[in-house]
């Protein structure tokens, strides 16, 4: 089984829970840091393999603050890798979108993913 | 041409810089080597302050994005200027400033300067324009088309960043290049967040 990814949140970066067990992978806080792509490239990895064995149901819950550009296109590249998954037919995903109350600049970039990849989203406030 | 070594200051005219300082509504300004650990420190102070002030949450939602931008933006401009004008280089462009402000009806302000290679000026000025012309709608295409469209570079946003302060802002961005030599021009962008 694939080890569960886990990186603690700091004042830049999410804090980051990938569960291949549970078939659950949450980002959370605030993602701005400088260099994205290196943050974002243990989290890519990850999702790498466990497409070759995903759980039948897929949940991924995103609940963000903030996210800078740099972060949006390893968003963006996280969900197309999870795409290919869903398309491979091995799991169902289903990305959970959060915004707080207000926020619909948060809300309209859940809309504009989800018109940019081929995946079910579900977007909510908390 | 400026030659900051026939300055020779005997005293610093720290009450000068305070009253411009206080004159421009700035909370908080700074000029020197762009870090990641200044970034931090200056993401938490303005978060600080926006908090004490009981700022609108969608008011400082947007300030908080364009500050993000602005300063990564200053960073990333940085680090690759630095890199083009050599390893200990003492020339004084390696350095940069940047402020933000806050005006007596709550909006603010931020403006960055640093300097760029008059060679890279015209080409800055064009993509400046061309996003200072877009709607709203217009905009956000342009930011669809380049987050979908684009593989980034390790560093840069694919421009995404520019075309992010001109949305989260909703205003246009103001900007000024002087030129100090044939070789660079002081390249400054104000953007207000009302």
């Amino acid at each position: 089984m694939l080890e569960t990814l886990t990186i603690e949140g700091s004042n830049k970066t999410p804090a980051v829970i990938f569960s291949a067990e549970a078939g659950v992978l949450e980002i959370s806080g605030k993602s701005i840091p400088e260099n994205s792509f290196g943050f974002y490239q243990p989290m890519l990895t990850w999702i790498e393999a466990y497409s070759s064995a995903p759980k039948p149901k897929t949940e991924v819950k995103i609940m963000l603050e903030y996210f800078n550009t740099s972060s949006s296109k390893c968003l963006l590249d996280i969900f197309r890798k999870l795409g290919a998954i869903q398309k491979s037919g091995k799991s169902e995903v289903e990305v959970i979108w959060h915004y707080e109350e207000d926020d619909e600049d948060m809300m309209e970039a859940g809309q504009d993913y989800n018109s940019l990849v081929d995946l079910e989203f579900k977007i909510v406030q908390i | 041409m400026l030659n900051l070594n026939d300055r020779k200051m005997e005293k610093v005219d720290l009450y000068n810089i305070y009253l411009n300082m206080e004159q421009e509504d700035i909370i908080l300004s700074f000029k020197g080597d762009i870090s990641k650990d200044l970034l931090s420190s200056v993401y938490q102070i303005v978060e600080a302050r926006m908090e004490s002030d009981n700022e609108d949450p969608k008011r400082k939602k947007k300030l908080f994005q364009v500050l993000v931008e602005c300063l990564q933006n200053l960073y990333n401009h940085m680090e690759s200027f630095q890199a083009g004008i050599g390893e200990g280089a003492s020339d004084h462009t390696g350095s940069a400033i940047f402020m933000v402000g806050r005006n007596k009806v709550g909006g603010y302000r931020i403006a960055t300067g640093n300097y760029v290679l008059n060679s890279n000026a015209d080409a800055l000025k064009d993509r400046i324009d061309k996003i200072n012309a877009m709607t709203p709608a217009e905009l956000k295409a342009y930011y669809l088309e380049r987050l979908g469209a684009t593989e980034l570079s390790e560093k840069g946003g694919a421009g995404l960043g520019i075309i992010e302060i001109a949305r989260k802002s909703g205003n246009t961005m103001d900007y000024n290049f002087q030129r100090t030599s044939d070789k660079y021009s002081f390249f400054t962008l104000t953007v207000k967040i009302n």
